[in-house]
């Protein structure tokens, strides 16, 4: 049986589609005795489900850097 | 005793994307947004001197970014016209002639949800600030832009067990703090 660590780091890459078919099946077999990691699954898959219910926006870092070129410019005016 | 203290240089690593969430949430418009994320900047430089030192610096700022957003509005629906609901009873072929069935439906929990997702955003982005930079920076590539773990990690010069060991640290903040905040 996969270790709690290794449990996490599959339940992690799961949230983004990363994790591998045979990982999620050691994951789910892991979860099936380990309380805490059932736990700590459920919270991650609904932190996701949150995230994406939110539909948070955020800006790219040159998005972020024109908005402080232009602060320098009126700072500077 | 005022015990808070503007520090305009690190506004927009700190705050853009608090504002920019707050702001494309309640005009629906990512580039209006942008531009009121960048009004605020401006007025709040501009009014910097009349700072007391009351409020902490987000809660600040996120005050004249309302100011902003209701300012728009007005703009918007100053201009003639536009702010007229028109309905015209008369011409209607489609279902619902009674008035009746057009006013609104209790059981429709469309406006409630949306407020409620509103909230939840904030909550986010106030349980993303608490995180430590790199982290922060890190959970919102990674999540909310959706971006390659190789992408992040050529851009961010780290290596892939980095990235998952930022995005697990995270993770479990966020869970404890949306926990303290949220539900």
């Amino acid at each position: 049986m996969i270790s709690c660590d290794k449990a996490s780091e599959i339940c992690n890459k799961s949230q983004y589609k990363e994790a591998g078919f045979w990982d999620i099946w050691k994951l789910r077999f892991h979860i099936l005795f380990c309380k805490h990691c059932s736990s700590h699954t459920k919270k991650n898959t609904y932190l996701t489900a949150l995230c994406e219910k939110a539909n948070l926006h955020t800006l790219s870092a040159k998005e972020k850097e024109a908005i402080k070129q232009r602060i320098k410019e009126q700072a500077n005016s | 005793m005022p015990t808070n203290v503007l520090h305009p240089d690190t506004w927009v690593d700190k705050y853009a994307d608090y504002l920019f969430n707050y702001a494309v949430s309640r005009v629906n418009n990512a580039e209006l947004a942008k531009d009121l994320v960048q009004e605020t900047f401006f007025a709040g430089l501009k009014s910097a001197p009349n700072f007391k030192g009351d409020a902490a610096e987000r809660t600040w700022l996120i005050a004249i970014l309302k100011r902003k957003v209701i300012d728009h509005y007005r703009k918007i629906n100053s201009k003639k016209g536009k702010a007229e609901v028109k309905i015209d009873f008369a011409a209607d072929s489609e279902e619902g002639d009674w008035l009746e069935k057009r006013v609104a439906d209790n059981q429709d929990r469309d406006g409630e949800a949306f407020l409620e997702n509103e909230e939840l955003g904030d909550a986010i982005y106030g349980c993303i600030e608490k995180l430590p930079t790199k982290q922060a920076q890190v959970f919102k590539m990674k999540t909310i832009q959706g971006m390659d773990t190789e992408d992040i990690c050529n851009e961010l010069g780290i290596n892939p067990s980095n990235l998952w060991v930022m995005i697990h640290r995270a993770r479990t903040a966020l869970m404890g703090c949306l926990n303290d905040n949220w539900f």
